[in-house]
This record gives structure tokens, C-alpha cells and sequence, in this order.
């Protein structure tokens, strides 16, 4: 088998899955105030350092929770509910955000009268700035929240979170980053960054699915989601999860010291995926920026072919990647990301990412080279009928 | 020979035990469940559907438990296209369309078996009731109240070629029981009987929702007189006795049936039942499952889904066939599908050949005629 989909989720690394099982055997739940109970507070508070010093955040700023998604829900409603106002009433987001952040941003849209504004890409991925400092000068004074993710999930396009943050800070605007795709894979720096709040997610960089974290400035101010015991700064509520952080912290700490030397073996990786690709199927389209993007991450258009025909014939050969557009109830989507780029409605059917991770070997791309043609010959024949 | 097969999963019991057995008979076996609705919510829910989120769920845990592949295909622009659409325009053009057919015909062994064979797949496997001979025909199911021939009577001899009915020999409660064995969790489903892609089964307000409800008249065939009114001529369908809405009775006390639908001027003709008597049938240019035949021939044809049959003298001219009855029918609505079958009580009835019918006609004879026939 051929795993090629560590953006939807990587396997744990080692060492997380040791520090979960060991954790995961100890007694205690982080609130209680016995022995037990400072035994697992410890767990969790050291992990909060590891996890806080790994990406450039004080302790304070981590705030514990189910998902990433979570992450991204807390920070966009609980900032746009905490600072809306007579007059202010307006999220700033962008064409290509994962549905984490595009949701509920049409929900506050759709459900609390909030004006949405969004931002476009160019035809590489990345966020158009002065679409945003154009709407800042007139609108400026109406922003609760601009959000922006720091690294595309389908195309892998990194974006100029640093311009956005430049342009949004003369106004007091706090930014929100979902940076689920991004650490452990590409330089994180969340005090560097500007940021108001940054969302990550275990499983996608070698720790367990079902804990992420949302980096949450200080003075920012936040609405809870979660009302409850008010475990995490009184802002997220629920028992903690001590295995899952203990674990995730394991993570993110391997994956962020390793993240420079991964990040040139996986490019080099991934470089030879997309140059056999294109050998192998002349009019693949590469998708994305060529170079400032994520190291794993390859996306191709094969023109002619539906995704999801390409991927269940490489599925048969053991190949797993994924069409990187949206489901639901199973049914392919044409992927917005693409649609936003400009990229055709046919094209933007016809596209596969393949994504690398730290289990990824030149085996996995051999075996992708060598199914693809046959692939994309049947499936481009069932595309014409 | 081990075929590469894909199963047609609708997440119903009968579609599950039949991959099932397509992977115990030693194919490779891929499930595809198809999407029918761009949005799931807006077709049938609950248990009976057969393209909700549900059914699709279902699918998914039966091919588990089967242990082979499964995918969702989306095939709701065809269907929408192709099945709910030619529903619309078929009664408004006052005939009885039959959209299960139209699914066979268009979907199922056409959009998804014309895909699967371009992926590389050998057939396609449903679980319709049906036989498939050594001979390559098309014959009943072994179950005579769960035949699906008659639907499945539009293929052409090339679909049918690469198609798998791997239920034909099987009576349904034994279906039902080996997926119970199998350990599959929709071997309790109900059967689903109503039109999918209608919602709630009230079929007269989906049309209405789309056709509008014009306000027209219910006449008496002899007499002319108006009896009634209705709210769209799409609502009736030829042969229908209930729900007609007339506050008189007939003067012999006998019910009433409709006769015709007249879209044009919106009108509805009602009368005796001894009235939809007919005895010859025409149809549009028919699919021919065995060889085509010119002249005349002896057969036994069948007029609507799990409706009786009539021993006929069929011929064909280039337009379409015509049926001869041996005893009259009732209640024939155009639309409806004309099945030819050669009796064989042994190995199956086998259909001959499948036709829209167009029109019907009656022979002047006798009112007593129908009933002395015993019909």
C-alpha cells in the first residue's frame, strides 16, 4: 500500500504513541485536587510548555481542545461574538479556507447577521492582499476578526499571513490562522507571526485525532464555545483529554525539531513525484504554487478525468490519495479552492493531491508512477462517456 | 471466469446479498452506492428510501461487512435529467410514466454500466429479480411476486450481456434470511415500494408542485355531462377509481373509472369500467432482447409492473408492435411498458421484446364480453 494522504491524517509517530499509551494507563483526572489529580495536571502543563516553546507561544496562549476544527470555531465565534458592536459586525475571510473556518463564518453570515467579506486568491493560490487593504480603508472600523489560513490543505500554497497581520494591527483587528495543514511542516512562529490566534490539530502531524489547540493571545478576547468547568483560561470547557495532550505533545515537539531536515526530504520527495507525474501524463496540470509551498503536498488536474474515478482505480492498485475537494454524503464537489484560482469547473473535478508525510518513502512514489497512466487512460475513457 | 464486477448497492437487503454472492461466486467486487439527489434531504427518508443518507450509510456498512470496496457515485444530474424530468413531461402529456424503468434503462445499465465498463469493470450487479439464461435471455425471477423482469425488459441484449441479477433464483424471504446469516444489518429493511425521488409518496403534490393546479373538468364518456372537478389532469391516471371526487353516483350505482386524460383542454373522462376495455396495443419502437421478429407471433404480454399477463398475437412493423389480445385488458395507460414474453414455465418466462405503449384500442363486442372471459 501506497499512502499518499498524510493531509488527511499522518500516522503517529512512535514516540507519541508511547507517551498516549503510557498516559493513557495512569489515573487522574487534571482538575482534581489529590495526588492523582496533580499527577495528570502535570502531564497537561508540561505538555502546554513543550507545546507553547515549539511554537513561539507563552504556556498561557495554549488552549486545549477536541479538534482543530474546534479550534477554529472558538477562535472565529467566541472573537466575533466577544468584539461585535453597534457598527461592528463584520468577519474578513478568504476563498480558499477549509471548511472549519468557512463554516462557521457563513453561519455568523447566516445566523447572526454578520457581514462576510471575502477575500480572492491569484491563479497560484494566495490570498490577494490588496483586496484587503482595500477594504480595510473603508470598512476598517465594521472588522471583529480577518482570517486567513497559513498553508492551503489542497493546493499547499503558503499565504502572506505576515502582510495580513501588518495591515490588519494599525486597527486593532485581530487575525486568526488556521494552521492545521502547516505545523510541523513549514516554520511556525506564533509570536513572530502577529497573530491574535492560530488553530492546529494532533493527528495531522504524528499525534492522536480527537485533541487540537487553538494559541490564544493573552488579552485577546474570546466567547465560549463550550460552557462548563472552564478548564482551559475559562474559555473551553471539558475534562481534559491527559493522554491525547501528553501524546500530541510528543508530536509537536519531534515534528517542529525535525521540521527543517523533513521538510528538504520530503520537497526533494515530492519534487520527484510531480516530475514523474508529469512524465508519465504530459497535460497534468500542476496546481499551486511551485515553490512556496508545502514540502509533502503535490496537486495535480488530470483534464479529461474525474477525480473520483482516478481515485478509486488507484485505490484498487493500493495507491490511497484524495480528490482534496469537499464531500458530502460521499458526493464529489467540484473543489472550491480550485474554482476560487480560476481553474475551470471540468478541472477543478479532475484533480488529485498526493501528500507526504514523515512515513513516506520513494516506494510510496514508485508505486503511484507505475499505476497512473493505466489510471488516467480508463478514467479520461469514462470521463467522455 | 473471475470477472472484475461492479455491485449497484442501493442500501436495501436484496442489493447487498447480491454482491454478496457476486463475491462468493469468485469476482472481484467493487460497491457503488449512486447518489440521486444533490441533496440527500430532499428525496425519501426513513427506513423504505433508497437515496437518503441513510441508504447510503447502509451501503457502506453492508460492503464492511461483505468486505469489498465501496464508493458513492454522483449520478443526480442524469437522474434529474433522465428519470425525474421525463416523469414530469411524461404526465403532462396525460400518459403513465414508469420511473424504475426509466432508471434501468437510463441510469443503471446505461450512465453507470457505460462508466464501469470504461474503468475497467466486466458487469454491473443488481439486485433485481430476474434470471439471466444460459442463452443469454431475460427471464422471470423464480419468485413470482418478486419478479422484476418487466422493468428490467428495456435493456438491449448488449446491456444485459454485461449485467448480473444474482437474486433470479431465489425467493425473496430466502434473501432476506441469508443476509441475516450474513450478518448483514439491512436483512430487517422494509422493501421500498414508493417513487424515490418523491419524498413523502404523495405523488400528486410533487406534480403539482411542478405542473401547477389548474382547475379543470371531470365529464361522463356518454353523456358529455360534467361531473366534477379536479386541480390538473397530471393528477389521474388511466384506470383509476378512487379519489375522483364526485359527490353522484353513476346511475346503474356502478363506479366510475378514467378513461382518458386530455392534457390540451385539461379534461378527464370518466365511465364504466367496462369502458377501458381494450384488446389491441400499440407501442413505440420496441427493444428487441432476443432476435426481432416480423410476423405475426404467438406470446404472452405483460401491461404494467406485476400486473397479469395476456396470451396476444404480436407483430411488428417498423414503428413499433401491436398486440392482439386474446382477452381484453383494463385499464391500460399509455406510457406503461408493453413486456413480451415466451412462456416457459421451467426455465422462466423469457422477454422477447420491451415497448412503450402509445395507444390502445377496443373491438366493438358484447359489455358481457370482459366478464364471460373471466377477466
Amino acid at each position: 500500500m501506497a499512502y499518499l494522504d498524510h493531509a488527511a491524517t499522518t500516522p503517529m509517530l512512535p514516540a507519541a504513541l508511547d507517551a498516549y499509551v503510557r498516559t493513557a494507563r495512569e489515573l487522574g483526572n487534571a482538575s482534581s485536587l489529590h495526588a492523582s489529580g496533580r499527577a495528570a495536571r502535570r502531564t497537561v502543563e508540561e505538555a502546554r510548555e513543550r507545546i507553547a516553546a515549539a511554537l513561539g507561544a507563552g504556556p498561557s496562549e495554549v488552549v486545549f481542545t477536541g479538534s482543530g476544527t474546534e479550534a477554529d470555531n472558538l477562535a472565529l465565534k467566541g472573537t466575533h461574538w466577544a468584539r461585535r458592536s453597534e457598527g461592528r459586525n463584520r468577519v474578513v475571510t478568504t476563498a480558499i479556507e477549509h471548511h472549519a473556518v468557512a463554516d462557521p463564518v457563513a453561519w455568523l453570515g447566516d445566523h447572526e447577521r454578520a457581514d462576510v467579506s471575502e477575500l480572492g486568491v491569484d491563479k497560484l493560490g494566495r490570498v490577494e492582499v490588496d483586496g484587503l487593504a482595500e477594504l480595510l480603508e473603508s470598512h476598517a472600523s465594521e472588522v471583529t476578526v480577518i482570517t486567513c489560513m497559513w498553508a492551503n490543505n489542497e493546493v499547499g500554497t503558503l499565504q502572506p499571513i505576515r502582510e495580513i497581520v501588518d495591515l490588519a494591527a494599525p486597527h486593532g483587528i485581530p487575525v486568526h490562522t488556521d494552521a492545521v495543514q502547516a505545523v510541523g511542516h513549514a516554520p511556525v512562529d506564533f509570536s513572530a507571526s502577529g497573530a491574535t490566534s492560530l488553530a492546529l490539530s494532533g493527528h495531522k502531524l504524528g499525534g492522536p485525532a480527537g485533541v487540537g489547540v487553538l494559541l490564544l493571545t493573552r488579552d485577546a478576547e474570546c466567547t465560549p464555545l463550550l460552557h462548563g468547568g472552564g478548564q482551559e483560561r475559562e474559555i473551553r470547557s471539558g475534562t481534559l483529554d491527559v493522554p491525547g495532550i501528553a501524546a500530541l505533545a510528543e508530536a509537536v515537539v519531534h515534528a517542529v525539531a525535525t521540521s527543517r531536515a523533513e521538510a528538504e526530504r520530503l520537497a526533494a520527495l515530492r519534487d520527484d513525484l510531480v516530475k514523474r507525474v508529469r512524465a508519465a501524463v504530459p497535460e497534468a496540470i500542476y496546481n499551486g504554487d511551485p515553490d512556496d509551498r508545502l514540502p509533502g503536498n503535490a496537486h495535480f488536474s488530470f483534464p479529461g478525468c474525474e477525480g473520483d474515478a482516478l481515485l478509486m482505480l488507484l485505490d484498487a492498485t493500493g495507491v490511497e490519495c484524495a480528490t482534496g475537494s469537499a464531500c458530502s454524503a460521499g458526493i464529489a464537489q467540484p473543489s472550491h479552492v480550485l474554482l476560487a484560482m480560476g481553474t475551470g469547473e471540468d478541472n477543478a473535478r479532475s484533480s488529485l493531491r498526493f501528500t507526504l508525510g514523515w512515513s513516506s518513502g520513494q516506494a510510496d512514489v514508485d508505486a503511484l508512477v507505475d499505476a497512473l497512466p493505466e489510471a488516467v487512460e480508463r478514467a479520461r475513457t469514462a470521463g467522455l462517456t | 471466469m473471475k470477472l472484475r464486477v461492479l455491485a449497484a448497492m442501493s442500501g436495501g437487503v436484496d442489493s447487498a446479498v447480491a454482491a454478496a454472492r457476486a463475491v462468493e461466486a469468485g469476482h472481484d467486487v467493487t460497491g457503488v452506492h449512486l447518489a440521486l439527489s444533490k441533496n440527500p434531504q430532499t428525496y425519501r427518508t426513513g427506513a423504505r428510501g433508497c437515496c437518503t443518507i441513510e441508504d447510503s450509510r447502509d451501503a457502506r456498512r453492508a460492503a464492511d461487512v461483505i468486505g469489498i470496496p465501496f464508493y458513492v457515485w454522483d449520478m443526480a444530474e442524469r437522474f434529474h435529467q433522465d428519470v425525474v424530468e421525463d416523469f414530469y413531461a411524461e404526465y403532462a402529456s396525460g400518459r403513465t410514466p414508469n420511473p424504475c424503468l426509466r432508471c434501468n434503462e437510463k441510469i443503471k445499465f446505461a450512465a453507470v454500466l457505460d462508466r464501469a465498463m470504461a474503468l475497467g469493470f466486466d458487469a454491473v450487479a443488481t439486485g433485481h429479480y430476474a434470471r439471466k439464461g444460459p442463452d443469454g435471455l431475460l427471464r422471470r425471477a423464480v419468485d413470482p411476486g418478486k419478479d422484476q423482469s418487466y422493468v428490467l425488459g428495456v435493456l438491449t441484449p448488449a446491456q444485459l450481456a454485461h449485467s448480473m441479477f444474482p437474486l433470479g433464483d431465489t425467493p425473496k424471504d430466502l434473501v432476506r434470511a441469508e443476509a441475516e446469516e450474513r450478518g448483514l444489518a439491512v436483512a430487517r429493511k422494509p422493501d421500498s415500494h414508493d417513487i424515490c425521488f418523491i419524498a413523502d409518496g404523495d405523488t400528486s403534490g410533487f406534480l403539482k408542485n411542478r405542473l401547477g393546479s389548474e382547475e379543470g373538468d371531470i365529464v361522463d364518456s356518454g353523456t358529455g355531462e360534467v361531473l366534477g372537478s379536479h386541480d390538473g389532469a397530471h393528477q389521474f391516471t388511466v384506470g383509476q377509481r378512487h379519489g375522483l371526487g364526485l359527490r353522484r353516483p353513476a346511475a346503474d350505482g356502478k363506479p366510475r373509472y378514467v378513461l382518458s386524460i386530455t392534457p390540451v383542454d385539461n379534461r378527464v373522462e370518466v365511465g364504466p369500467r367496462d369502458a377501458l376495455r381494450v384488446d389491441r396495443i400499440r407501442t413505440a419502437a420496441p427493444v428487441w432482447l432476443d432476435e426481432e421478429r416480423t410476423g405475426p407471433f404467438e406470446a404472452e404480454v405483460q401491461l404494467r409492473a406485476h400486473g397479469q399477463v395476456h396470451p396476444a398475437t404480436v407483430a411488428a412493423d417498423a414503428d413499433g408492435l401491436t398486440a392482439r389480445l386474446h382477452r381484453p385488458a383494463y385499464g391500460v395507460a399509455a406510457g406503461q411498458a408493453l413486456v413480451v414474453y415466451d412462456p416457459d414455465a421451467e426455465a422462466g418466462d423469457a422477454v422477447l421484446a420491451s415497448g412503450t405503449i402509445d395507444s390502445t384500442e377496443r373491438t366493438e363486442v358484447p359489455a358481457s364480453f370482459g366478464e364471460a372471459a373471466g377477466v
